[in-house]
């Protein structure tokens, strides 16, 4: 009897304290959203402000003349640099967070034993927001193919992943403006998609290295989702992490704009990757496939296309060759798969930009 | 005496994290074995899809991500 009361009382005292926790951690949100609300109105000030910012420190500060060369270099450089930067940073974080909510074995789950066409089209979406690094192509491809999820399927993913990210949509958005950026983002996905269904429909299965089919398909990572500190700190981490690797190539490209956008003539470029050399196309894709490098460092060379005269179409396929595929990207693909698959693969992706680059040109 | 094995095929972050596990054990003890792990086969037996992951004497302590010094004590120490 005694012991029943002391429970109950006990009990009181603990259900008062969760509810006190709970309404503590219920302000401490509060506070963290009205924390990140400040945070965005300062982003949005500074940003809305930046050109004039720049022109300021171009030719208040710094001694430059209006119309000279250099002084348009340095207020290009001025203006693009923290502008291209203050979105990556803000646009890095927010897919930090949404990626939290696609881990690889969500989205396995999502993909396995669905029929193609469907399959390829929600692939080539996942590929945007499952998080995705490279080394872990190969483990992330076995995954899935030993849970079911169908051949064409998987490529469309593993196409989709690496080319149409959130660096490469900012960059694309910042230095040349939302046209380009949905451009890449339709034809990414369209590539993406297409690449996959052919390729299920060439029912390459048997050209899979055997040994990835006799893995047992594993139960995947099981841990629990994460709570909102977590998220936001992958928000961070990943901030943290993917600006902290590029900036430096993002000022690297923008000073290469900067540079071109003072002293280089325009159509410089226009004669030979200009809309009427049929075959730049294709030469671009060729020269794109075997390089490697990520989404950051093909700008500067795409500010320099694009800025002095090169077809958008041509441009485009060749940052997407770069991307897409690499040799060193077919070097670890050829652990899992056989060298006609992997040829397969590249072939057909390859294709698909190509069509795409010709596609553009013709429309544009 | 614990076994650490980080799985991994090489990129930078596996041997991120090869590190910051040496440098947790060494804090908490002597007594750690720290394998890592580049066999694909071997990686895949422990049904991780993101490298790299630490695995904790046989179960999978955490996987496609670094995590901090005080994590990694965390998930070292906490598997009694």
């Amino acid at each position: 009897m005694e012991n029943d009361l002391l429970d109950r009382r006990c009990r009181g005292r603990v259900r008062a304290l969760k509810s006190s926790r709970t309404f503590a951690a219920g302000g401490g949100l509060v506070v963290r959203l009205l924390l990140g609300a400040a945070l965005l109105a300062v982003w949005w000030t500074v940003y809305r402000r930046l050109d004039t910012l720049a022109e300021w420190l171009a030719y208040s500060v710094l001694p430059f003349e209006r119309g000279s060369h250099l002084g348009a270099a340095v207020e290009f450089f001025a203006y693009e640099s923290p502008k291209v930067l203050m979105l990556l940073v803000l646009v890095v974080f927010a897919v930090g967070i949404v990626r939290t909510f696609f881990t690889p074995a969500r989205t396995r789950r999502i993909l396995s034993g669905r029929s193609e066409s469907v399959g390829n089209v929600l692939a080539a979406l996942l590929g945007i927001v499952t998080p995705f690094c490279s080394c872990s192509a190969v483990p992330l491809f076995i995954g899935f193919v030993t849970a079911g999820v169908p051949l064409g399927v998987t490529f469309s993913f593993l196409v989709s992943a690496p080319m149409v990210n959130e660096v490469a949509l900012v960059l694309l958005f910042g230095m040349f403006g939302w046209k380009v950026a949905l451009l890449y983002l339709a034809t990414g996905l369209a590539i993406a998609i297409a690449s996959g269904w052919v390729i299920g429909k060439l029912k390459m299965e048997r050209h899979v290295e055997e040994w990835v089919f006799e893995i047992p398909a594993g139960a995947g990572e099981s841990e629990a989702p994460p709570a909102w500190s977590g998220r936001i700190r992958a928000g961070t981490d990943a901030v943290r992490d993917i600006v902290g690797k590029v900036w430096l190539y993002v000022l690297a490209g923008i000073a290469v704009g900067a540079g071109i956008h003072g002293y280089v003539p325009e159509n410089f470029m226009a004669s030979f990757m200009g809309r009427d050399a049929w075959w730049s196309v294709p030469l671009a894709v060729l020269v794109g496939v075997p390089m490697y490098s990520n989404a950051a460092g093909v700008i500067p060379v795409v500010q320099s296309l694009l800025g002095k005269g090169a077809a958008l179409g041509t441009v485009l396929a060749f940052m997407m060759a770069v991307i897409a595929l690499s040799l060193p990207e077919a070097i670890i693909l050829r652990k899992v798969l056989k060298p006609r698959l992997v040829a397969t693969f590249f072939g057909v992706v390859a294709l698909g930009i190509i069509l795409i680059g010709y596609l553009f040109n013709f429309l544009m | 005496m614990k076994k650490l094995q980080i799985l991994g095929t090489g990129c930078a972050k596996c041997n991120a994290l090869t590190e910051a596990v040496r440098r947790a054990a060494a804090e908490i003890g002597p007594d750690h074995e720290i394998e890592k792990v580049t066999d694909l086969r071997q990686i895949m037996s422990f049904g991780v899809m993101t490298t790299p992951a630490l695995v904790v004497d046989g179960k999978v302590a955490v996987a496609g991500k670094v995590p901090t010094h005080d994590e990694i004590k965390v998930l070292i120490g906490a598997n009694a």
